[in-house]
């Protein structure tokens, strides 16, 4: 067989990875919806998830909002249409940037953590200890963590829409006086439910991702300090590339009910 | 102390090429502690850890309180799980709990119908076992090793387990932390009449703790005895070990 056929073992290394996070996605799937339930550390987790996230999110999309009106109206006002800064930051924020950056973030911040903190317990034999305590890891670990991301992202994200829509009113008003209720009645006469809903369905999906990838690079970390932090790197790169290809595969599905 | 807790035979594990251990027989009797000594590498940690389910054997069988580990499904795993113990060699304390949530994180798993007064008491009778009854609200973090090691042997006995497992009690202690740890070993013995295998290489800590001792070598049970069987036999193998 020619050279330039066989798989590298880069390749097969890679494979074999998508191959084990698959089988552990679908463990998530078997066990996540059995009792017993972790509810105690589930709302736990969606405190730590979601709450704390809550200032890092507001303060980006604040200044998300501000910027990409302040931004925009120097085109706008060129070409006579700066009437429809608050329409077309609307559509932007709530189809588009609302959702991918605050997925992006929260990657960040909480992919970030998830791995490094079950990395940590892998390689301290926590995980283990656990196991031989007679509870279930995986559900107390994963299927919570994973759980709350995928309900604290959509609520994320929706303040962030929220705040960042508060920006850009803000942004407008640097330049011209345009009342709080006329400029969100602008926004909101321009949505559709088109805009609306695959933006917030796609949330639970990045949610997901970022949760059961962080789960995943964590549980299997290698030993050692270098394992957990690589554990932790990869977390955020990875669960990264899979928000930008769900949401390619988001907008062609949203395309097909244009 | 004639009546077999744990039965192991024919234990085979091998990692890769690396055979750890070859058809490996031991008996462990009710009310004793039994030590497994052995070379590091040699497969000790291994063989407590089939023993308790972490690890999966390639053959063999492994009998605990009358069942065969290796038949079992993930519930009675579980329930075999609450009556033997597993202290691990780093102690593997929850460190973003308290000490007290700690040692209530195994007694809330197992559906007890425990008012937090009882749960409270048990967690404190823990506590006073190993005389750490002031570190109820500190982090894993505030403490020194040898108070890591006695809470994490206060969380092994919180559920007054049958069996208990113990991966190098001593290793990475000062002397006299070591012998508190044995003195707490004998007591917990002496207290609940508790079964235990108790991996080490420490000779002082196996000379003073051990009712017998089993010779890990080449992956089987090379030698079975008592401290002072052992320490006079004409073989080079064993007697290295006590020199």
């Amino acid at each position: 067989m020619s050279k330039i056929l066989v798989p590298s073992d880069n390749f097969k290394s890679f494979l074999n990875e998508i191959g084990e996070l698959s089988r552990f996605a679908m463990r998530f799937f078997r066990e996540g919806f059995h009792p017993r339930f972790e509810w105690d550390e589930f709302i736990r987790q969606c405190y730590v998830i979601g709450y704390r996230s809550l200032p890092l999110v507001g303060l980006t999309a604040f200044i998300i909002g501000l910027v990409l009106t302040m931004q925009l109206r120097p085109t706008m006002v060129k070409y006579g249409i700066d009437v429809q800064i608050p329409a077309m930051v609307g559509i932007a924020i709530v189809r588009e940037i609302g959702p991918i950056l605050t997925a992006l973030i929260f990657a960040g911040k909480i992919g970030s953590s998830i791995g490094a903190e079950l990395g940590s317990m892998k390689v301290t034999e926590q995980i283990d200890a656990m196991e031989v305590s007679g509870t279930n890891p995986f559900k107390y670990l994963v299927v919570t963590r994973t759980m709350a991301a995928m309900l604290m992202l959509p609520v994320l994200v929706t303040l962030a829409d929220g705040i960042a829509l508060f920006g850009s009113f803000l942004g407008v008003n640097i330049y011209e006086a345009l009342t709080f209720k006329l400029f969100f009645k602008k926004v909101f006469d321009n949505l559709e439910y088109i805009d609306v809903v695959p933006a917030f369905i796609k949330t639970y999906f990045f949610g997901f991702a970022v949760g059961i990838i962080g789960c995943f690079k964590g549980y299997y970390s290698q030993k050692g300090t270098e394992g957990v932090g690589l554990s932790a790197n990869s977390s955020v790169v990875v669960s990264s590339v899979v928000i930008f290809l769900l949401d390619l595969i988001a907008v062609q599905i949203a395309d097909l009910f244009q | 102390m004639n009546k077999a807790v744990i039965r192991i035979e024919g234990l085979c594990k091998s990692f890769g090429a690396n055979k750890v251990l070859d058809h490996f027989d031991l008996s462990l009797f009710k009310g004793e502690n039994l030590v497994v000594l052995g070379k590091s590498g040699s497969g000790k940690s291994v063989l407590i850890k089939c023993i308790i389910g972490l690890i999966q054997p390639d053959h063999g069988r492994i009998h605990v309180l009358g069942q065969n580990i290796l038949s079992l499904n993930q519930t009675e795993l579980d329930h075999i799980r609450v009556k033997v113990a597993f202290l691990f060699q780093s102690n593997a304390l929850y460190d973003s709990m308290t000490v007290r949530e700690n040692l209530e994180f195994p007694l809330r798993r197992h559906s007890f119908q425990l008012s937090p007064k009882e749960v409270d008491s048990m967690v404190m009778e823990a506590l006073e076992n190993v005389g750490l009854e002031h570190t109820v609200d500190m982090m894993p973090a505030d403490l020194s090793g040898g108070m890591r090691k006695r809470i994490a042997l206060a969380r092994t006995l919180i559920l007054k387990p049958e069996i208990i497992l113990y991966d190098e009690p001593t290793t990475g202690l000062d002397p006299i932390t070591s012998l508190e740890i044995i003195s707490l070993i004998n007591m917990i013995r002496d207290k609940y009449q508790t079964s235990s295998i108790i991996i080490s290489h420490d000779m002082k800590c196996v000379k003073l703790v051990a009712h017998r001792i089993a010779m890990l070598i080449d992956g089987k049970c090379y030698a079975l005895g008592t401290y002072d069987e052992l320490k006079d036999s004409s073989d080079e193998k064993i007697r290295q070990f006590f020199d």
